[in-house]
C-alpha cells in the first residue's frame, strides 16, 4: 500500500506542488530530447533511402566529435575544423558507398544489417587509434549556465543546442521537400526500382544519404561532446536511438523527432520524479521500458510510414 | 509503282539498315542458374511501335528489363548476345546511362512514387537531364497536354490516384526523361477496356506528334496489334512468330491463342506440327 501510494500518488502531489520545478525538469528534457531525435534522424535517413538498419550510426556520432575535437585540439579555428570534418564525413560517405555498399547490393538486410556493425567497429578503432581514446573536453564557446526564462531556471547550453538541431531539421525538409535531389530522395525510399527506371542513380543517392547522416552525426556529437567531453560513451548514448526509433517508427522523420523529445522529457521526469521511489537510474532504463510497451502495443511505432491503401 | 509504296520500301530499307533498337539473340539468366530467354532477338525501327506479345512468363518484361538494364538490381544477367541502341552496344550500361541515351522502361505495374504528388512523380523523370529548368517546364506542359487528367491531379499524392492515372503518370514521368523510345511493359494491366483504349491512343498521339518510339509488351494482344505496326510473339523465353501487325492479326494461330477466336484445345505453338520454327542465329 505504501509503496503503491510512493509510486501512484506521491509524485504526482510533488509535481502539483512544485509545477514550476516539473516545467524545468520537462524542459530540460525536451531539450536534451532534441539530442537523441538528432541521433534518430540520421539512422531514419539512411534506412528510408536504403532499407538497410545503419548499426554505426553511433559510431558515427563518435568519429565525427572525435575528429572535430581532434583539430580544434591541434589549433585550429571552430570553422576551419567544422569545415574539414564535414569534408571526412563525406569522405567516409563515398568510401562506405564504394567499399561496403556496392559490392552488397541486392543482398539481404541482414547482410548489409551485418555489415555496419562491421563499419562500426572500424570507426570506433580507427577514431581511437589516430585521436586517443582519453576524454576530451570541447569546448565550442556556448555557455554553460542557467537562464531565467519567464521565471524557469533553464540551460543555456541546451536551449542553444535545441536551436541549432531545429535548424538543421528546418534545413533538411527545406533540402528533401524543394531541391531535385531532395525529391529523388524521397522517390528512392518509396520504390527504388521505379527511381532507377528514370535514371535515378542510386549509388549517387547512397552517398548522399551517408552524407547527410554523417552531417547529422556531427552535429549531434559536437552537442554530446560539448555537454559529456568527447569519449567512448557517445557512441553509447547514439544507442538511445533505438528506443526513440521503436517509438517513432523507422520510416518516419517527425516520428524520429517526436520520439526523440517524449524520450528525452520522459526519462528526465521520470528520474527527478520517480527516482527515489524506484531506486534511480530511471534514466539509463526509462527509454528501454518505454519501447518495450510501445513493441507490444504499437510495433510501427508513432508515425510508422502511412502506407496507402486505395479502396 | 505507286509513291506510296516507294515511301514504304524506303522506309523498310532505312530501318533494315539500322534499326533504333536492336536485340540480338539474348540469353537471360536470373540468379545464376535460371535460363528465362533462351536467345531472343528483334528490332525496333526507329519512330515504331512495335508489340511484344506472349502469356504469363513467356519472358516478355524481362526482354524490356534487360534491355534497360534494370534486370541487374533483380539478380538477373545476359549472358549471351547483344543489344544495341543506334549501333552502340548497351547492355553492360547503368540504367542511369540508358536514360542519358534515351531509352526509359514504364515498369508493370506502374510503380509511382505513391508519397510524392504525381508532379514531384512527373518531375523525377526528368532527375537526368541537365538542360535547365525552362525546358523542364515546357516538357511538363507538354505532358500535361497529352494527359489533360494528370493536370487535374497534379497535387494528389500518387498513391491516392485511380489506375488509370497512375498508368498516365509512369507514362508521363518517362515521356519526362525526353526518351527516344520508351519500354511499355502492360499498360493495359488491371485497367477498364475503355480506359485502356484511352492510353492506347495516347500513346500513338506520341508516336506520331512527338515521334517517341514504343516497344510494348503487352498480353492484350487484341489492343496491342491494332496499335502496332509491328509484333513478335513471345513463348517461353522464344520468339516464335514474328510479323507486321496486319499479317499477325490475320494469322490463324494468334487468332486461336491470343485473340480467343479458336476453336480447338491447342496449348501452344510447339505443338503445332505443321508450324516450322524460324531459325535464328544460325
Ligand atoms: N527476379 C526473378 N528471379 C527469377 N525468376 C524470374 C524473375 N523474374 C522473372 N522470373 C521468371 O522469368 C520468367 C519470365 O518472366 P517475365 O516477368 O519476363 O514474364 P512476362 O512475359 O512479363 O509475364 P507477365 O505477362 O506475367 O508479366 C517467369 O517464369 C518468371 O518466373
Ligand atoms: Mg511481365
Amino acid at each position: 500500500m505504501e509503496t503503491l501510494s510512493a509510486v501512484l500518488v506521491e509524485p504526482f502531489v510533488a509535481i502539483a506542488e512544485a509545477p514550476m520545478f516539473f516545467f524545468e525538469v520537462l524542459i530540460g528534457g525536451l531539450l536534451s530530447g532534441v539530442m537523441y531525435a538528432l541521433v534518430a534522424l540520421g539512422f531514419v535517413l539512411i534506412f528510408k533511402a536504403s532499407g538497410v538498419f545503419n548499426f554505426a550510426q553511433g559510431a558515427m556520432v563518435l568519429f565525427a566529435a572525435l575528429f572535430f575535437v581532434g583539430f580544434i585540439d591541434l589549433g585550429w579555428p571552430i570553422w576551419l575544423s567544422l569545415v574539414v570534418t564535414v569534408g571526412v564525413m563525406v569522405l567516409l560517405a563515398l568510401v562506405i558507398e564504394r567499399a561496403v555498399l556496392r559490392p552488397l547490393v541486392n543482398q539481404d538486410p541482414i547482410i548489409l544489417f551485418m555489415a555496419t556493425i562491421g563499419i562500426t567497429f572500424f570507426l570506433d578503432g580507427f577514431g581511437q587509434t589516430l585521436w586517443g581514446s582519453d576524454v576530451r573536453r570541447l569546448d565550442i564557446g556556448i555557455p554553460d549556465d542557467p537562464l531565467i526564462v519567464a521565471g524557469l531556471y533553464v540551460n543555456q547550453f541546451d536551449i542553444y543546442a535545441a536551436v541549432i538541431c531545429g535548424l538543421l531539421v528546418l534545413g533538411l525538409a527545406l533540402f528533401f521537400q524543394f531541391t531535385p535531389t531532395g525529391r529523388a530522395l524521397r522517390a528512392v525510399a518509396d520504390d527504388h526500382q521505379a527511381a532507377m527506371s528514370v535514371g535515378v542513380p542510386l549509388n549517387v543517392i547512397w552517398a548522399i544519404v551517408w552524407t547527410v547522416a554523417g552531417i547529422v552525426g556531427l552535429v549531434a556529437g559536437i552537442m554530446w561532446g560539448a555537454k559529456l567531453g568527447v569519449q567512448f560513451n557517445l557512441a553509447l548514448i547514439a544507442l538511445k536511438a533505438l528506443p526513440v526509433l521503436i517509438l517513432g517508427g523507422f520510416t518516419s522523420v517527425p516520428g524520429a523527432i517526436v520520439g526523440g523529445l517524449i524520450i528525452g522529457a520522459g526519462e528526465k521526469v521520470a528520474e527527478v520524479f520517480w527516482g527515489e521511489v524506484l531506486g534511480g537510474a530511471i534514466e539509463d532504463w526509462f527509454a528501454y521500458m518505454l519501447a518495450m510497451v510501445f513493441l507490444l502495443f504499437r510495433p510501427q511505432g508513432l508515425f510508422g510510414e502511412k502506407i496507402i491503401e486505395r479502396v | 509503282m505507286s509513291t506510296a509504296t516507294l515511301e514504304r520500301n524506303g522506309v523498310a530499307d532505312q530501318s533494315a539498315a539500322e534499326p533504333l533498337l536492336s536485340v540480338n539473340n539474348i540469353e537471360v539468366v536470373y540468379d545464376h542458374v535460371i535460363l528465362v530467354l533462351k536467345g531472343v532477338s528483334l528490332q525496333v525501327p526507329k519512330g515504331g511501335i512495335v508489340a511484344l506479345l506472349g502469356a504469363n512468363g513467356a519472358g516478355k518484361s524481362t526482354t524490356l528489363k534487360a534491355i534497360s538494364t534494370l534486370l541487374g538490381s533483380e539478380r538477373g544477367e545476359v549472358t549471351k548476345g547483344s543489344i544495341t541502341l543506334a549501333g552502340e552496344t548497351v547492355h553492360h550500361l547503368t540504367p542511369t546511362q540508358l536514360v542519358r541515351r534515351g531509352v526509359v522502361q514504364v515498369m508493370e505495374g506502374r510503380h509511382c512514387f505513391e508519397h510524392l504528388t504525381v508532379e514531384e512523380n512527373l518531375l523525377t523523370g526528368a532527375y537526368t537531364r541537365r538542360d535547365g529548368s525552362a525546358a523542364i517546364r515546357r516538357d511538363l506542359e507538354m505532358v500535361y497536354h497529352y494527359f489533360p487528367r494528370l493536370r487535374e491531379r497534379r497535387k494528389a499524392l500518387a498513391g491516392y490516384t485511380s489506375g488509370g492515372e497512375q498508368q498516365m503518370c509512369a507514362i508521363g514521368r518517362a515521356l519526362m526523361a525526353r526518351p527516344r523510345v520508351v519500354l511499355l511493359d502492360e499498360p493495359s494491366m488491371g485497367l477498364a477496356p475503355q480506359l485502356v483504349e484511352e492510353i492506347f491512343e495516347i500513346v500513338a498521339k506520341l508516336n506520331s506528334e512527338e515521334h517517341v518510339t514504343f516497344l510494348l509488351a503487352e498480353q492484350n494482344t487484341n489492343m496491342a496489334l491494332r496499335y502496332a505496326r509491328f509484333g513478335y510473339v513471345l513463348e517461353n523465353g522464344r520468339v516464335v512468330l514474328d510479323g507486321d501487325a496486319e499479317s499477325l492479326r490475320n494469322n490463324e494461330d494468334v487468332k486461336e491463342f491470343y485473340l480467343g477466336l479458336g476453336s480447338s484445345g491447342r496449348r501452344s505453338f510447339r505443338e503445332i506440327k505443321s508450324y516450322k520454327r524460324r531459325k535464328r542465329w544460325l
